[in-house]
């Protein structure tokens, strides 16, 4: 696996990092570091993966995403308004009395299934659709992305237990696994490992990936279930504020407000190596 | 109560391919010709509440109409943030069927008591709440829940409880039923202490004291019409429930005389759990006496409330 640390960022990843860092300035807050371990999971899931049409949110062919770690949301509406499902204008209204877009995402909001926001939720909402999908016989697939910190809460295990007993194979639980949770490290506040382990324990077939690495997330969501009959588990390995220098691993990039124009150029900036 | 409820859900799941039923880790055998029938729209998932909500709503964000049985206290506290925002924030139709609301538990102890769920489960945007008072209503109320829309709470009875409904009075979700007419006081109930009022009124009538019994089957949403109706009439209100005083239907009626404002002021007193987690074991109805929740204690309480005021 390569590493997430040192791999670099093309230029499309890099264009969805200028559009995040514009949105948390426009709403002069957000989860930064959270937004960026994400980028290339959801690029890949919205650019390559996932079956649907944006002038149709609804349209019952598709497939079901869930951004269940939901303070991720800042990339979740970079990607939705690079594919139409919101107009651009509403990222500069994050946060805004007026605006579409708020802190964690809305099932109002076009494209958004499920409102996530409280950790531990958006995998159980994400089962119960795919278990309508299986009833149903619709082909449709259900992508859930956690995050290692929700990784924490009983009803992640509660859902990933069911999953496996029903060996939903069209339902997929990726982790973004930055290794850093609010207070401090994954290893320090609430160890998760041995993961791998526990995701294959609960019945799912698990793939590990380098969550910055598009060809390595694209040969793993193009190859789904990861094994026939189970339901699967991808843990990409991230970097919490991929991209920016100072941000990456920092935890004071957790989340921040007050962030005022010099901030979003300092952000700019740094993204660029400059 | 809980059987009739389960029954009528299966027969409306074998024409309406939209009813999902969900159950934790119920007694052997429940539904059993659902499942062999029906396997692919019942599930038992274990113990484990806040997944069963979740998935709940997934299914119901999809089309599905979901009805979801185990034991009040768990479904209400155990998941309380996944009613909250699963169902009550997406406001989708997922039906909870709450076994054991109130003290029907007594023998297992202050763990399986659901002295606060309607409290719980009134604070939810979207929720609607319903407690029939007898396995009759019940059959009248199913068949509604179909289409209704959002979530709702249904809470069960201990089962085998006295048939006080009558098919001739009207059953409609939201709209309260006399089920006695006085203009002294009016008793306001929900669930199985609608035969307490109705005991009550009867003694009270002997006495030349007229109660209308007014059966608050819905607690949410609240039929302030028919409250507001019959508590103008009358000097005194008196709430009966077999629920803590907090926040449960005592609690929604005294919001709405409060904010009415009558003049003269009503009189009014809610007969239900003191703010205490209730001791001991025994029955339903030996708890019941032990809380106060009794045919006496309601007599007394109008007779007091009616009583000339001395200050």
């Amino acid at each position: 696996m390569s590493d997430p640390l040192s791999i670099g960022l093309d230029e499309r990843s890099l264009a969805l990092r200028r559009t995040i860092i514009r949105t948390l300035g426009a709403g002069q807050r957000g989860h930064v570091g959270a937004a960026f371990s994400l980028v290339e999971i959801l690029r890949v899931l919205y650019d390559d993966v996932l079956r649907f049409d944006a002038a149709q949110p609804k349209w019952p062919g598709r497939d079901r995403f869930i951004l269940s770690k939901g303070h991720g949301c800042l990339a979740l509406y970079a990607l939705l308004a690079d594919k139409g499902f919101i107009p651009e204008a509403e990222l500069w209204k994050f946060c805004k009395s007026d605006g579409l877009l708020g802190g964690h995402p809305e099932h109002h909001i076009p494209g958004v299934e499920a409102s996530t926001g409280s950790l531990g939720h958006g995998m159980s909402i994400g089962l119960g659709m795919a278990l309508n999908a299986r009833m149903d016989t619709s082909g449709a697939r259900v992508f859930v992305v956690i995050g290692d910190g929700e990784s924490n809460e009983g009803s992640i295990w509660e859902a990933a237990l069911s999953a496996g007993k029903h060996r939903l194979e069209n339902f997929c639980v990726l982790t973004d696994y930055n290794k850093h949770q609010s207070y401090g490290s994954t290893a320090e506040v609430q160890d998760l490992e041995p993961l791998v382990d526990k995701w294959r324990a609960f019945g799912f077939g698990v793939v590990e990936v380098n969550g910055h690495d598009v060809g390595q997330l694209q040969a793993a969501l193009r190859a789904l279930p990861a094994e026939t009959g189970r339901p699967t588990a991808v843990i990409c390995h991230t970097v919490k504020g991929k991209g920016i220098k100072f941000a990456e691993n920092n935890m004071e990039w957790h989340h921040q407000n007050k962030v005022g124009p010099q901030d979003v150029e300092r952000l700019l900036a740094a993204l660029e190596g400059r | 109560m809980r059987k009739t409820s389960l029954d009528l859900v299966y027969q409306l799941a074998k024409s309406d391919e939209r009813i999902v039923f969900i159950g934790s880790d119920l007694g052997v055998g429940t539904l059993a010709e659902f499942s062999r029938e029906i396997p692919g729209r019942f599930l038992m998932e274990g113990v484990s509440e806040m997944n069963i909500v979740g998935m709940a709503a997934g299914l119901a964000l999809e089309g599905k109409i979901v009805y979801v049985n185990t034991i009040a206290t768990f479904l209400t506290r155990r998941c309380f943030e996944q009613n909250v925002l699963d169902l009550g924030l997406h406001n989708v139709p997922v039906r909870l069927i709450s076994n054991g609301g109130g003290v029907v538990y007594a023998p297992l102890g202050p763990t399986h008591l659901a002295i606060d769920d309607l409290a719980i489960m009134r604070s939810i945007p979207n929720m609607a709440i319903v407690a029939p008072c007898d396995a009759e209503e019940m059959k009248r109320l199913i068949p509604q829940t179909v289409d209704y829309p959002g979530p709702m709470y249904i809470r069960l009875g201990k089962g085998g409880d006295p048939v006080v409904s009558s098919p001739a009075l009207p059953f409609q979700i939201g709209k309260a039923i006399p089920m006695a007419t006085g203009d002294d006081a009016l008793l306001v109930t929900t669930g199985i202490t609608a035969k307490i009022a109705l005991e009550a009124a009867t003694a009270l009538g002997s006495q030349g004291i007229g109660c209308t019994v007014l059966h608050m089957h819905t607690v949410k949403p609240l039929d302030l019409e028919a409250l507001l109706a019959h508590a103008g009439r009358v000097k005194a209100v008196v709430t009966i429930e077999e629920h803590t005083v907090i926040g449960g239907l005592g609690g929604a009626v005294a919001e709405v005389l409060a904010e009415r404002a009558f003049e003269p002021v009503k009189r009014f007193k809610r007969i239900g759990i003191e703010d205490v987690f209730p001791h001991g074991y025994g029955s339903q109805a030996s708890m019941m006496e032990h809380c106060g929740i009794t045919v006496e204690r309601t007599i007394a309480t109008v007779q007091d409330l009616l009583a000339p005021r001395t200050s």
